[in-house]
């Protein structure tokens, strides 16, 4: 009753923010609502039963990715009322694509049925006395294992190209060699100071300044009557 | 008593027992951890440190606390009111959940959860939103600039943090707080993984925005960074929120690799001192190194900062997890699993 009961709220809630992604008017509002809805989605996955997927999507979506968006979307300069000024040229068009797209979904949920034995088809049913976190290690490591080092290559290959598409080497900007700052010889001074050196003294590093001479004595010579 | 513990009502009255159990404690550690560092640093540069209020000054996190609570809660015009309030409520509120898997002693977690460790990396690595959003909400150019660099800087470290837990996962065999803790009966982690508790230290130093990574805040250039705008409870909550952060993550740093509750040697002394002492020892004695880095170490250079995180961390992790892996494999020590 309790797991039915959170399943409603979250996914309820999910639905909610999915739908203030779009229609939100701040674009900030709409990545924190984007968020809110990958946050749902982790507690959907947990309800579940799918702990390690639920952990890897707030890690990953959530922690790194989204964070990323926010970034980029938080310097752009968006002129709202410029961005809501077509809105009436352009809504019967945005309307029949939208509605097309509806009857297409109507049209697919009205003939899917789920298969009667639809637990034993699944291609890897999570094995008995196994958790989940095991089981997907199973799949991903040991069952297909190359598949998955090829995937990642590729998406060695594509992060590489954007750095090349991306990096321009100017010949006259100023880089910092910490490695050869390190290396040049007599750049750093271990000098052992006397505990204390700085109290007495000015400067331990430079010679001590001169102790300022005394004042002479001002001579009196008993005018009486002087002023004081 | 039995029975009505079974129920659903019983079972959330347990809990939130349990949670009273250790917040409580947290809290007035959180409290007690700012009038130390101030001693300590106070004993590092040669001066006093506070000693009006109470003996030896003891009563002064509360007179703060107060002096938070008398002030008014300012908030900027422009500023974008509900985030402005949010974001240091998220901050406290993400330090606190993530103390829902610690386990204190063997068995003592609120929730042992199977996902232990992968769960607290992804509430730590939330905490980057509470910041941001301070910054973007509070409608200034300082608080802005603080908000981005914490961003940029918490995203590169928790990288190769993300290395150093791989590695320590690779030893342990589970994703299990407890059976971390448990692996290392015969040996700390410490020993064979030293280079990787380097690197976990000072990333953890730069994933809770302390010296010499205190750039977010930055108080010669930026003021004071994310939090220039906000006063009153507001910025007692990001302060709360930075020093709970801090003993999670000492906590995290003594399961990881200081043996959590597990005495130094299983010898006779050192096992009449529960667990729960251990651990707690364990925490300060990693807090005092916190402090004790913030009294020596001047403040990092930003593009430094960077380089540090992703030419020097990530590439020495990355390999140490590939000799870690090799040298498990070759001897076969690699943990069953079941």
């Amino acid at each position: 009753m309790i797991a039915a009961a959170a399943f409603y709220i979250f996914a309820a809630v999910l639905i909610a923010s999915a739908v203030m992604v779009v229609t939100s008017r701040n674009p900030v509002h709409s990545v924190l609502f984007l968020i809110l809805a990958f946050f749902n989605a982790a507690a959907l996955f947990l309800l579940a039963g799918a702990e390690f997927l639920a952990m890897i999507l707030v890690i990953v979506y959530v922690g790194a990715v989204a964070v990323l968006f926010l970034f980029v979307v938080m310097m752009l300069d968006v002129d709202f009322s410029a961005l809501r000024e077509g809105f009436q040229r352009y809504a019967p068009v945005g309307g029949a694509v939208g509605l097309v797209l509806f009857a297409e979904l109507v049209f697919v949920f009205a003939t899917w049925r789920f298969a009667d034995d639809v637990g034993g088809l699944r291609l890897n049913p999570t094995p008995e006395g196994v958790d989940n976190t095991r089981a997907i290690g199973r799949i991903l490591y040991t069952d297909h294992v190359w598949l998955f080092q090829l995937s990642g290559l590729i998406l060695l290959v594509a992060m590489i190209g954007a750095i090349v598409l991306t990096l321009r080497g100017r010949p006259n900007s100023k880089r910092q060699d910490i490695a050869a700052q390190v290396a040049r010889s007599g750049s750093v001074n271990l000098r052992q100071v006397r505990s204390g050196a700085g109290l007495g003294e000015i400067g331990i590093e430079r010679p001590p300044v001169a102790a300022p001479e005394t004042p002479k004595k001002v001579e009196h010579h008993g005018h009486g009557g002087g002023h004081h | 008593m039995e029975a009505f513990l079974a129920t659903p009502v019983g079972i959330l009255a347990l809990t939130v027992a349990k949670a009273m159990a250790l917040l409580v404690p947290l809290l007035i550690g959180v409290a007690y951890l700012t009038w130390a560092e101030r001693k300590i640093l106070g004993a590092m540069q040669m001066r006093r440190g506070p000693n009006v209020v109470g003996p030896f000054g003891l009563l002064q996190p509360f007179a703060d606390a107060l002096k938070m609570l008398m002030k008014e809660t300012i908030i900027p015009s422009g500023a974008s009111r509900a985030l402005f309030l949010m974001a240091p409520m998220i901050t406290f509120m993400l330090a606190m959940l993530a103390w829902a898997v610690i386990p204190v002693n063997d068995g003592w977690a609120i929730a042992d959860i199977n996902v232990g460790i992968l769960y607290l990396f992804a509430i730590s690595s939330l905490g980057v939103y509470g910041i941001i959003i301070a910054g973007w909400a509070s409608n200034s150019k300082y608080a802005f600039l603080g908000a981005l660099r914490s961003a940029a800087q918490m995203v590169s470290y928790e990288v190769s943090m993300g290395f150093v837990i791989v590695t320590v996962l690779l030893c342990v065999g589970s994703l299990n707080l407890t059976e971390i803790v448990r692996a290392q009966s015969t040996v700390w982690f410490i020993i064979p993984l030293f280079p990787m508790f380097v690197i976990m230290f000072i990333s953890a130093l730069a994933e809770t925005n302390r010296a010499p990574f205190d750039l977010p805040e930055g108080e010669s250039e930026l003021v004071a960074g994310f939090f220039v705008e906000y006063s009153s409870m507001s910025f007692a909550l990001f302060f709360l929120g930075e020093y709970a952060n801090m003993i999670l993550m000492s906590a995290l740093i003594t399961i990881l690799f200081l043996g959590g509750w597990l005495p130094p040697m299983a010898i006779e002394p050192f096992t009449w001192i529960p667990g729960p002492v251990w651990f707690i020892l364990k925490i300060c004695f990693c807090l005092f190194v916190f402090v004790w880095v913030r009294a020596t170490f001047p403040r990092y250079r930003y593009d430094q900062l960077m380089r540090l995180g992703w030419k020097v961390f990530l590439p020495f992790s990355l390999v140490w997890l590939v000799i870690t892996a090799a040298a498990l494999k070759l001897f076969g020590w690699l943990p069953a699993v079941g």
